[in-house]
């Protein structure tokens, strides 16, 4: 991670660039923006108590960031007594060695994984494949992504910038040499096609692998909130299971965890509740059916604990449903890849700074209407937009902002501040932005904004300011 | 009144056109020369220590007053929300900044909540989309105020848009720092105000407008942009925002 803070900083207006001019990615976010919103709103509409249920949901996870280390514990101590292992990650470079341990410790050459999103904070997938194992992604959005070469943009729907034409171009590529043939366009041919193939991983894997949208402290539980059933063959069929999770992810109770679940679906796919909600708590016991012979959790770190009682603790509540992705004008418009890391949007725009370094990330913070939707669809009500401000005071006070940009704020701060002298001064450049735009209403170009007057005009100011008018209008009566 | 730097800059009309409603509705109004902006601009760029000094200005220039009015949501927001936070752990400013919020109200806010106007008769015979601003809607949960007006205006029909609240991608100086995001946004937004087949944009907030209104000159389209409050003091007469002059104005 030694970019310098100049290139990270091109890189994001890049990749937004490239974004915004990549016609098959924007069909894609367009068909899916409306979808997300529409059906969350839904969901909402049906449940008048889902205010209360909210601030349920946020109180519950400030009280588990209260008492974090005394619930981490007692959840270790549970799924201990359940017959499992846990882990503990500083980083995610350890998280990796203790994954890839367990792995080659029961000599493992297949490993299948369901959606987890640390495993991707971790790049699980490079590390397990250096160590020489096959990792199968078994969620169809992250397989999809897989069998392109690419990563999430998505939280919640991994492969939401690709359309249904590449995918069937992807499929038809990667599964004729296992007999296919057949090019397969609709929808549903797609899925069963994945299916099928997919199957025949599930029944050979030695190892699963899967996130965790939940661990219940009381019980010991991992909890897994899927639509396609993927997470429960990961989780059921392979001799070893293993479970990934950041430490933010303790609830309490089997109670607390139903709140959570109440606004988990609502605020992500507008479900009222997903088609599969699976709690595992360990190996197989004795007389079991099924299940898998170990169980291990890895519960990774990585600049969480750090966040712990700082001005970003709110942070910490995230459930990673995608809400503020789905509602964001600037995800809707460049989609996921573009911020660069595996967490994007809102979400990402916070996460991304406190926890790979704030000169890594300059621009996402800034890159931000404030407009403030995010933080009015949280199921958790984390204050985004308000954290992002707060990203952006860290930036000005660690003089991490261009320096440019801090002269011309401070000289007209200078000004802003005397408001005689400001009157007088901008009655001149307004004389002369009249002059040039006020016969046609608007500039095509001006010099310092040209970036505005690319993709539209700038109305033309008046001749004369309201307090200019408003003295002489005094002065007459 | 505070003015707001846009209406005090790029269209004095909507100022004025506030005043005659304030006046019209019986209130005597004084306009500070002490006052230039909010301080939005380094607020939103992470400059507290500017944010401050120009928030002490606005303070004291208003001290004597009773009430203060705003016609924009997001300045109104930074006056009623932001400023008490500003100076949440100072002694001598804090209670100070508080009494400034307190009497501090967005102009549709003010007319129909304070004063429960009813608007003399006034007529704008157009269909229109109205446009929410953000930080109105969110933050001072404006929506009614504006609609309510509206309906006393003769001829006037309104349109809502799909997705109303969704962000036009303004967001102050993130238009010039991010313009080609900025320019996707707006012109998303400018593809459901067309859908509404309005003929004129409405809204409470000159830095959305004037965003929506350049994007709309440069589609080559021809829909007029109005701040509310040139429509309910009936001042639509001239160019609308970003309009060419007609000769005799010019």
């Amino acid at each position: 991670m030694s970019v310098s803070t100049a290139s990270r900083r091109v890189e994001f207006q890049d990749r937004a660039k490239l974004a915004l001019e990549d016609a098959s990615l924007q069909r894609a976010l367009a068909k899916a923006r409306g979808g997300f919103v529409d059906h969350r709103q839904e969901a909402i509409d049906g449940l008048p108590e889902f205010d209360a249920i909210r601030d349920a949901a946020r109180d519950i996870k400030n009280h588990v960031l209260a008492n974090l280390d005394g619930y981490l514990e007692l959840y270790e101590q549970q799924v201990i007594e359940n017959g499992g292992q846990v882990h503990w990650a500083r980083d995610t470079e350890e998280a990796c060695q203790i994954i890839a341990g367990i792995c080659k410790e029961a000599q493992a050459k297949t490993v299948t994984k369901g959606k987890s999103m640390v495993s991707e904070e971790m790049h699980l997938n490079p590390a397990l494949e250096a160590a020489g194992m096959t990792v199968v992604e078994t969620d169809l959005g992250e397989y999809i992504v897989q069998l392109a070469g690419e990563t999430p943009s998505h939280i919640i729907a991994p492969a939401v910038h690709k359309t249904r034409e590449q995918i069937t171009d992807l499929f038809h590529e990667h599964h004729s040499p296992l007999g296919y043939t057949d090019r397969v366009t609709q929808r549903e041919a797609l899925v069963n096609e994945a299916r099928s193939v997919l199957r025949e991983r599930f029944v050979t894997a030695d190892v699963g692998i899967t996130g965790a949208n939940f661990l219940v402290a009381e019980t010991g539980a991992n909890v897994i909130v899927t639509n396609e059933g993927n997470g429960d063959l990961t989780s059921c069929l392979p001799r070893v299971h293993i479970v990934t999770a950041g430490i933010e992810k303790i609830v309490p109770s089997l109670d607390d965890l139903a709140v959570l679940l109440r606004v988990l679906a609502r605020s992500a796919t507008g479900q009222e509740f997903s088609a599969y909600t699976s709690l595992y708590s360990g190996p197989r016991r004795p007389g079991d059916m099924e299940g898998p012979e170990a169980y291990h959790v890895v519960l990774l770190d990585n600049g969480r604990s750090r966040l712990l009682g700082g001005q970003y603790q709110a942070m910490l509540r995230c459930i990673r449903c995608g809400a503020c992705l789905n509602h964001c004008p600037v995800y809707g418009s460049i989609g996921g890849h573009a911020y660069g890391w595996v967490y994007s949007g809102p979400m990402g725009s916070v996460l991304t700074p406190l926890l790979n370094g704030f000169d890594q990330s300059l621009d996402l913070p800034n890159a931000c209407t404030l407009n403030g939707r995010c933080k009015e669809v949280c199921p958790v009500r984390i204050p985004l937009s308000d954290l992002l401000l707060k990203h952006r005071v860290e930036q000005h006070e660690r003089r991490l902002s261009s320096g440019l940009g801090r002269l011309l704020l401070g000289t007209w701060a200078w000004l802003a501040c005397r408001p005689r002298l400001y009157q007088g001064v901008m009655a001149l450049p307004l004389r002369v932005m009249h002059m040039f735009g006020g016969r046609r209403g608007g500039l095509t170009w001006l010099p310092g904004a040209s970036g505005w007057t690319g993709s539209r005009d700038f109305p033309a100011p008046a001749r004369r300011s309201f307090m200019r008018q408003w003295q002489s209008r005094k002065v007459r009566s | 009144m505070f003015v707001t730097c846009l209406a005090d800059l790029m269209r004095p009309q909507v100022a004025f056109a506030a005043v005659a409603l304030l006046e019209r509705a019986g209130c005597r109004i004084r306009v500070p020369r002490e006052q230039s902006c909010c301080g939005q601009p380094a607020l939103n760029s992470g400059d507290r220590a500017s944010t401050i000094n120009i928030a002490k200005g606005v303070i004291r220039a208003f001290s004597s007053d009773d009430y203060v009015v705003v016609p924009s949501g997001s300045c109104a927001d930074t006056l009623i929300n932001k400023y008490p936070e500003l100076f949440r752990h100072d002694v001598k400013w804090a209670g100070r900044a508080q009494n400034l919020a307190d009497k501090t109200f967005e102009l549709t806010t003010f007319l129909v909540e304070q004063l429960g106007v009813e608007l003399e008769q006034v007529s704008y015979p157009g269909v229109c989309a109205y446009h929410d601003s953000c930080s109105g809607l969110r933050e001072l949960a404006i929506h009614q105020q504006p609609r309510a007006l509206l309906q006393q205006v003769e001829g006037l029909s309104l349109r809502e848009l799909e997705d109303g609240s969704a962000c036009c991608g303004f967001g102050g100086l993130f238009s010039v720092k991010y313009p080609d995001l900025s320019g996707r946004i707006v012109s998303d937004k400018c593809g459901q105000i067309a859908q509404t087949e309005a003929d004129t944009v409405l809204g409470g907030d000159l830095g959305c407008l004037l965003n929506i209104a350049g994007r709309l000159r440069r589609e080559g389209s021809d829909l007029k942009v109005f701040h509310v409050a040139e429509v309910l003091a009936g001042m639509t007469d001239g160019p609308a925002i970003g309009e060419a002059e007609s000769e005799d104005t010019a």
